[in-house]
């Protein structure tokens, strides 16, 4: 039986490095071993996206990745949206559009967006839903999370020069 | 999740050294398929061996001449994402954009799906359609067989002990050649099919010289189903033709009766899909 693994990555920009036991899911990893408790397990299973991270500029569902995998690659949280204590233009538009409830499927439901966002600053609302399918939400019936995610597709091409 | 032991190598070589002798190591692609069943226990995996290291896994090249070859561990979003993968063949690019959600589509690999041989699986009937060939590697060296001989029961296929798939290789389309795959699913996406129809056509000078046919969730395996493809070769494309394809299909299916459908349901429904595949893919060619 092989020990633990020692992985040497990025979060949210700055290295990082944790050990972990080859069976650890990133999400595990994230959560209990480096204290980033932004990102929440939901279903465990890939089909609820609660876990959702960026891993090398796409989006992956944390709990189907092995901690082991993100070993020399660049990974993105919810923590790493804000700016200091400047929120996202889409943690912003969440709050104002009340988007959340509970909260649980909010982390998911950012990163997911932000990738959007960053690859296609105008989305239509049909592949803004069509992008978010993976993230489920039992609270809010979605339709505040689309506006949300179209206020800050607004507010993101003002504030470009 | 159960313990296992992970290793991530380099070359082919390395990786049949070492599934070679170890019944209960697995590749691990994109993990959407393997991770979930080992975490409920539905499979038990003593070596995870991960093949997103290994150059030939991650191969995504096109070559007018030779084709496509798809590297077995390559993900969905960089089949979609890939302009040659979106002109030639843009049926592929539609299934990579079908698997899953896009978080799904960040990992999850057309090799996956095919090696987890479901019935279900969305690709593996497009990939039949579009004349794909699996390129293995194993201890006794290589070997290439039909994506249709790939799978043998829900679950099984054809790799022997020690033995990958490398790569799939899709022929070049030729002139008035055109694919596509539809499936049935209650919601929008994210879902399982109900059953699915993948299609290609070559049509010359208004007449159809060559037709395949593969149907998902309606057989043990993804259904190859020779007899539909030939009732085409020499017809005119329109709605007599289609209509004896899709009855050729729908007799081919040997499905099942279970939470998603009943035996009826799903003939139905082969026989529909297979008829709107083969109208798209003909609307295509114009
Ligand atoms: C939320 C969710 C939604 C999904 N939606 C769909 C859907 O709409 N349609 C669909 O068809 N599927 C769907 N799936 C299932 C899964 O995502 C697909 O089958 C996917 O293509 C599997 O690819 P992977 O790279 O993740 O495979 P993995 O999980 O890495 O591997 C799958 C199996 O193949 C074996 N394997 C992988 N690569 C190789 C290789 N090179 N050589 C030998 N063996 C290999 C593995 O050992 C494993 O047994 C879904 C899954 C989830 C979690
Ligand atoms: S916890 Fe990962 S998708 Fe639900
Ligand atoms: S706010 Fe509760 S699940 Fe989305």
């Amino acid at each position: 039986m092989q020990s633990k693994v020692h992985v040497r990555t990025a979060i949210n920009g700055e290295p990082a490095e944790f050990l972990c036991e080859p069976r650890q899911s990133l999400l595990e990893c994230l959560r209990d071993l480096c204290n980033l408790t932004g990102t929440k397990e939901g279903c465990n299973d890939g089909n609820c996206g609660a876990c959702t991270v960026e891993m090398d500029g796409r989006i992956v569902t944390s709990c189907l990745v092995l901690g082991v995998e993100a070993e020399g690659a660049q990974i993105g949280t919810v923590e790493g949206l804000a700016r200091g204590t400047e929120l996202h233009p889409l943690q912003k538009a969440f709050l104002e559009n009340a988007a959340l409830q509970c909260g649980i499927c909010t982390p998911g439901f950012l990163v997911a967006a932000k990738a959007l966002l960053e690859q296609e600053p105008e989305p239509s609302e049909a592949r803004i839903r069509l992008w978010l399918a993976n993230n489920l939400c039992r609270c809010t019936g979605y339709d505040k999370i689309i506006r949300a995610v179209q206020q800050a597709a607004r507010e993101m091409k003002e504030a470009r020069p | 999740m159960q313990w296992f032991d992970y290793a991530a190598p380099r070359s082919v070589a390395e990786a049949v050294s070492l599934l070679d002798g170890r019944p209960d190591a697995r590749i691990l692609a994109g993990g959407t398929d393997l991770l979930v069943q080992i975490r409920s226990r539905r499979r038990t995996c003593g070596l995870v061996v991960d093949g997103k290291r290994i150059p030939e896994l991650n191969e995504l090249s096109f070559d007018p001449a030779a084709g496509l070859t798809l590297g077995a561990a390559v993900p969905c979003y960089r089949i979609y994402g890939d302009r040659a993968v979106r002109s030639a063949y843009p049926s592929l690019a539609e299934v990579a954009g079908l698997i899953g959600g896009t978080a799904i589509q960040g990992r999850a690999s057309i090799g996956g799906n095919l090696c987890n041989s479901a019935p279900s699986a969305d690709a593996v009937p497009l990939l039949i359609a579009l004349g794909a060939q699996c390129r293995l590697a194993g201890p006794g060296g290589g070997r290439t067989v039909a994506v249709e001989q790939f799978c043998t029961a829900p679950g099984r296929n054809l790799l022997g002990a020690g033995e990958l798939l490398v790569s799939l290789r899709i022929p070049a389309p030729a002139p008035g050649f055109a694919a596509h795959y539809l499936r049935f699913i209650p919601r929008n996406e994210m879902d399982i099919a109900v059953a699915g129809a993948g299609v290609s056509l070559r049509i010359q000078d208004g007449v159809i010289r060559e037709a395949r046919v593969a149907l998902a969730s309606v057989a043990p395996v993804p259904l190859f189903a020779r007899a539909a493809g030939e009732a085409l070769a020499g017809k005119t494309p329109g709605p007599e033709a289609f209509h004896q394809a899709a009855e050729a299909a729908r007799a081919a299916a040997s499905p099942i009766t279970d939470m998603r459908g009943t035996v009826e349901y799903r003939r139905h429904l082969c026989a529909v899909l297979t008829r709107r595949a083969l109208e798209a893919a003909a609307r295509e060619v114009h």
